[in-house]
């Protein structure tokens, strides 16, 4: 290691150049100052705004006033509010149970001895790569009251009359963009469980294929337990990404229809941006706040700790 | 327990061939070590008799029946993984009852069935623990246990002590030894060290390039390799080979390329100008006064022995004496070889004379 001081007698601010390179925390100190600023910057003070501005009555161009939970106590009796409440944690729940499933399932497909198995596994991270903006544009179409792809080849099969109103019916329209996130989260979920399913040593099912086990109870058995902690993992993430999902439903119904698939992320936009009501909006969205504690509190407590006992009981 | 063979058995793996046509007879009961250089086909045989690989050709039979079809769990074999593989997520007592479990046997009886196997491997106390807490000589009793437990046809071990330390692997030896005289089970087991086949086996299946040099009981292969390989394979510290022809005037003596002349119990019966190899065990010499001279290059006292290199021509040979004998670098020894125990082969095609 070279010295930093200069030969001969340090000046004064020397000396202290010296006493500084010198000292761990300092160093420490100002390593982390860049992370540090990032973080304040760019995470702490748009959240703690949000929180501000969630207690305000801010308007577009009007600096707002401390009200107090005003914001809330008027949100407690929208039905709108409440709808889209409802709607984030149906779209969260029915989108990430059918991810964890079909991604689980496309995982231990691709984890088989397969022809063009890497061709497969590219493949199958297409939808995750493509910007979500053009692959809701592309739902879009599919979904298109009169131009529907689905709707055509189903008609040319002889199996429905006339097009499907995918959009314009709330229950179809729930359905379709419940479809189009998962087209979008699977990859994710498969390629996560995938290298999960890779740690898993080939011997333990050799080892477990002599002991008597058919295909299914190594599964129940071996596979499953030791991917239980990746599972927590991508699962927790697979349900943030779900539940504060925004593009998707901003493309292709904009909440619509009735409302039926507003989500709270897209409400809070709708309210805030185009609506105005900045002070509402942010209220909205830091009312999803306790939903994604409770969502990692879960997973935190709830799998974890199933991690733990891994085997411990039966 | 049950017999095992393998008739002509054949694998390859595309148009590569691995096992290139073995037969091998193994009695009920028989505690029989396959041994041979990495990459010789040894462990990929042991899995074709798991059933964890598929048979190109030939035959393997357990117990009088055809196996070549049949799924591993159908086999009633229990195996010994080098990494051991025992499941992470269990305790000691659930790898151990796993199999059991996978069988249908009901939770009480696993219990009563896990306990004498524990005793026996004295993890009695350890049933409780995960793998990740247990040592490497544990985890390899805990292997053994879940073998054991389900009292199974046939024992597989493919190189399960080779994740040991020295001194454990000796101590585990010594165990699987007398874990087999006191089951009885038939035991197919792989290694690469020699010196695990001589101390445990019944019986000695050496292995090279996928095809069997010889199969024969530890002594028998030591005292009468068939050819080179087993020879320069099958003993600690190796035979010495010494490169030469027979003496064109006396068929019972034997000269090296430098011309020095080596002694043979009996007149040979080989061409006078084939190439031969003198096989000479390190510790088939002796010192004598009038014996052949040698120069000493190193001495490498062991306590209970002595291990002597010597360099006669141009060659080094190792020599072993049971004695302790005094000698340094550069002093001239005079060896007697005991001609009794001298091994000839052909050079070229390595089979033994």
């Amino acid at each position: 290691m070279s010295s930093p001081s200069s030969p001969g007698p340090p000046s004064r601010s020397g000396a202290l150049l010296l006493r500084f390179n010198n000292s761990r925390n300092a160093l420490g100190f100002v390593f982390m100052l860049p992370a540090a600023i990032f973080l304040l910057g760019f995470l702490t003070y748009p959240l703690g705004l949000g929180v501000w501005l969630g207690f305000t009555d801010t308007r577009i161009g009007r600096a707002g006033d401390f009200i107090g939970l005003q914001n809330y106590i008027y949100l407690m009796d929208d039905e709108v509010f409440w709808l889209s409440v409802f709607n984030t944690v149906i779209y969260t729940l029915v989108a990430s149970i059918l991810k964890f499933a079909l991604g689980l399932w496309l995982a231990l497909i691709l984890n088989e001895k397969l022809p063009f198995k890497s061709f497969f596994r590219a493949i199958v991270l297409l939808p995750w790569v493509v910007p979500t903006v053009l692959s809701a544009l592309a739902f879009w179409w599919i979904y298109d009251a009169q131009f529907s792809i689905l709707s055509w080849s189903l008609m040319k099969l002889g199996l429905i009359q006339q097009p499907i109103n995918f959009l314009g019916d709330p229950f179809n329209a729930r359905v379709s963009v419940i479809a189009a996130n998962v087209w979008r989260g699977i990859p994710f979920v498969a390629i996560s469980l995938l290298a999960g399913l890779q740690t898993i040593p080939v011997s333990l099912q050799e080892a477990a294929s002599l002991d008597g086990a058919t295909p299914w109870k190594r599964f129940r058995y071996v596979t499953l337990p030791m991917l239980t902690p990746i599972i927590a993992v991508v699962m927790t993430f697979s349900v943030l990404f779900t539940f504060t999902d925004f593009q998707l439903i901003y493309v292709l119904t904009k909440g619509g229809p009735v409302n039926a698939t507003h989500l709270m992320a897209t409400l809070s936009f709708q309210r805030g941006i185009p609506g105005g009501q900045l002070g509402e909006g942010a209220a909205i969205a830091v009312a999803m706040i306790p939903f994604l504690l409770a969502s990692i509190l879960f997973s935190f407590f709830g799998l974890q700790r199933r991690k733990w006992q891994q085997g411990g009981k039966d | 327990m049950a017999p095992v063979d393998f008739i002509n058995v054949r694998k390859s793996f595309g148009a590569v061939p691995i096992i290139k046509g073995v037969n091998i007879e193994i009695a009920d009961g028989e505690f029989v070590i396959l041994v041979g250089p990495s990459g010789c086909g040894k462990s990929t045989l042991l899995r074709m008799l798991a059933g964890l690989e598929n048979i190109t050709a030939g035959e393997i039979h357990i117990g009088g029946r055809v196996v070549n079809k049949m799924p591993p769990k159908e086999r009633d074999i229990a195996m010994v993984f080098q990494n051991y593989a025992l499941y992470p997520h269990m305790t000691v007592a659930e790898n151990m009852g796993f199999s059991l479990l996978m069988n249908g046997v009901s939770k009480l009886e696993i219990a009563a069935m896990v306990k004498p196997a524990a005793e026996i491997l004295g993890l009695t106390n350890l049933l409780d623990r995960y793998p990740r807490q247990l040592s490497g000589g544990q985890r390899q009793r805990v292997a053994m246990g879940r073998a054991i437990v389900r009292n199974p046809q046939v024992f597989l071990f493919d190189e399960p002590l080779s994740n040991l330390d020295a001194k454990l692997r000796v101590q585990m030896r010594v165990e699987i030894k007398e874990l087999h005289q006191r089951l009885k089970t038939t035991t197919v087991y792989v290694t690469h060290d020699q010196i695990e086949a001589m101390t445990m086996a019944d019986k000695i299946v050496v292995m090279h390039d996928g095809i069997v040099e010889q199969i024969g009981a530890p002594l028998e292969l030591y005292d009468r390799p068939v050819n080179l390989f087993v020879a320069g394979f099958i003993g600690s510290p190796a035979m010495n080979m010494i490169e030469g022809r027979l003496s064109l005037s006396d068929p019972s003596v034997f000269l090296t390329a430098a011309g020095t002349a080596l002694p043979l119990a009996r007149p040979v019966d080989a061409a006078k100008d084939m190439a031969l190899i003198y096989g000479l065990r390190p510790e088939h010499v002796r010192l004598d006064a009038s014996g052949i001279p040698a120069t000493v290059v190193v001495t490498e006292p062991t306590g209970s022995e002595t291990q002597v290199i010597v360099r006669l021509d141009e060659a080094d040979l190792t020599l072993m004496f049971h004695e302790r004998i005094d000698v340094h670098p550069g002093e001239t020894l005079h060896l007697a070889i005991d001609t009794s125990a001298v091994h000839l082969f052909d050079k070229e095609t390595g089979v033994r004379l």
